[in-house]
């Protein structure tokens, strides 16, 4: 295989336990560079376990994670970190820290990550809050006092503040409404297509997904019960697929009561 | 009967579990101390909160337990006219015992409390996964400063506590039990030795250290929203106050059996 169509992640037979619940029940997965893949899948089903594993906040049982070819599981702290500096990542609630200013957000990771000056960080912090619509009058307000589709544009603000290769999206339009929704899955494709970075989104908001996805995973108890284009999303005839996309209660698939 | 001795090791091992669990929490969060970045910001806001925001209330409690110990050991030493040793145990009991223990206390229930619900929050939000994302250690960034605050503020504000309490014992004394001022500050400074405050002194660095442990580790690990916080919050404080009455009579025997 080529460097070219070298996989930037590459995940196999990757297994995690919670207890006697096993949530990942051996994933093989890559995304190629540049590529946005989606993963859908229910409430439980493990897709913000999988994305903690590639990011190395949980640590699988079994299996592999490469990056750029490297293996990840198991690294130590240097080598971790390392590889964090590829990472941006937004999160479902935002994530925001509520000590900091707006601004100190953004800059976050250049200031306490990267030992970058206060001064320059906060350039930067402003553009990247440009970049996604907020003017600097927002930059000295703390994230309590913003609504909750602004915290996001700060969280994608920041979540790409340091240019990273890869960046990961836990749900980006939960608890939005569908217009203030569509602006952030259009700021998503605007800000990753500029970096020209990888990216990985968790949803089960299948229009954020059509909006989102080159490619579309799905998981299913702990399993990827199918992956393919996402222009290839509604002739899958996968039944999975079909009963998720259509949100239908008939299926193959039981939601479960309790959480993962 | 098999039943009950497996009852029994699971609740041992559980325990020794949780152990193992604080201790390798403290050494992992102590070790990121070895190398930069450190964060002075941080610990000097740590300082400030535990410190100077306790002030008051720690105030107020060492001044009300030096008026009560006056006023209670000179009911008792009455009895065998020893009114005179009145100045004397106020300041050996604050010093030595009541002054690092009451202020701990209290400082557990305020600080102690406050440091579980924080990080607790920031750990059901996913604030200490981003600092993670953030290429910052989550045990350097919020937990170290919180406990460096702890070891070097605890001492200072006991030794406050120290003086405030023997002013009590003082102002009872000399108001409403009538001893001559200069006759109790005398017995007051008579018998004092170094190693009285000093013995203190090193309980509060030590108490400190456990009260913002507890609270970080509890924290740290809630889970489970916000009744997961409120339950990190109950067994900072219940934890830390434990330990502190563990620790005072361990430390008393190592500094004071003879």
């Amino acid at each position: 295989m080529s460097d070219a169509a070298a996989p930037k992640i590459a995940l196999v037979g990757v297994e995690k336990s919670f207890g006697r619940k096993r949530v990942l029940d051996g994933i093989d997965l890559t995304v190629a560079p540049g590529e946005s893949l989606v993963i859908i899948g229910g409430s439980g089903t493990g897709k913000s376990v999988l994305i903690k594993c590639i990011l190395g906040i949980m640590r699988p049982e079994a299996g592999s994670i490469r990056i750029d070819g490297a293996e990840t599981v198991g690294l130590r702290r240097r080598g971790r970190e390392q590889v964090m500096r590829k990472f941006g990542m937004l999160f479902q609630g935002s994530a925001l820290f509520d000590s900091l200013s707006v601004w100190e957000n953004v800059a976050f990771g250049l200031v306490q990550g990267r030992g970058m000056d206060r001064a320059a960080a906060r350039e930067i912090a402003l553009k990247k809050l440009a970049a996604v619509g907020l003017g600097p009058e927002v930059a000295t307000l703390s994230p309590a006092e913003l609504s909750g589709g602004m915290q996001k544009r700060v969280a994608l603000a920041r979540a790409i503040a340091a240019e990273p290769e890869i960046v990961f999206f836990d749900e980006p339009t939960t608890g939005l409404d569908p217009i203030m929704a569509d602006v952030i899955n259009r700021l998503i494709v605007s800000s990753v297509r500029e970096l020209g970075a990888t990216t990985v989104s968790i949803t089960h908001d299948m229009v954020s997904a059509r909006r989102i996805a080159d490619r579309i995973a799905m998981l299913h108890k702990g399993r990827i019960v199918w992956q393919g284009p996402a222009s290839e999303i509604d002739r899958s005839d996968n039944p999975f697929v079909d009963q998720f996309v259509h949100g239908r209660a008939e299926g193959p698939i039981q939601m479960e009561v309790r959480a993962a | 009967m098999t039943e009950t001795l497996s009852a029994i090791g699971a609740v041992f091992l559980a325990f020794l579990a949780a152990v193992g669990g604080l201790a390798r929490f403290a050494v992992q969060a102590l070790a990121a101390a070895a190398s930069p970045p450190y964060f002075p910001r941080l610990i000097a806001r740590q300082v400030l909160y535990i410190g100077y925001y306790s002030l008051p209330v720690v105030g107020l409690t060492a001044l009300f337990t030096g008026m009560v110990l006056a006023l209670q050991s000179y009911t008792g030493f009455s009895r065998f006219n020893a009114q005179s040793a009145v100045a004397t145990v106020v300041v050996l009991s604050m010093t030595r015992e009541l002054g690092p223990v009451i202020a701990s206390l209290m400082v557990a229930g305020r600080v102690g409390a406050a440091m579980a619900a924080e990080i607790g929050t920031m750990r059901v939000t996913e604030q200490i996964d981003a600092l993670t994302t953030l290429s910052t250690d989550p045990l350097r960034y919020l937990v170290l400063p919180r406990l460096i605050a702890g070891l070097v503020t605890l001492p200072v504000l006991v030794l406050i506590a120290d003086i405030i309490g023997v002013f009590g014992g003082f102002l009872v004394g000399t108001y409403k039990l009538e001893f001559n001022p200069v006759a109790y500050l005398t017995q007051t400074e008579q018998y004092l030795e170094t190693m009285d405050v000093v013995s203190g002194l090193v309980k509060a660095a030590v108490f400190g250290f456990l009260i913002a442990l507890m609270g970080c580790y509890h924290g740290y690990h809630s889970r489970g929203g916000a009744e997961g916080v409120g339950q990190a919050t109950t067994h900072a404080v219940v934890s830390a106050s434990i330990l502190i009455l563990i620790f005072n009579y361990a430390l008393t025997q190592a500094f004071f059996s003879r």
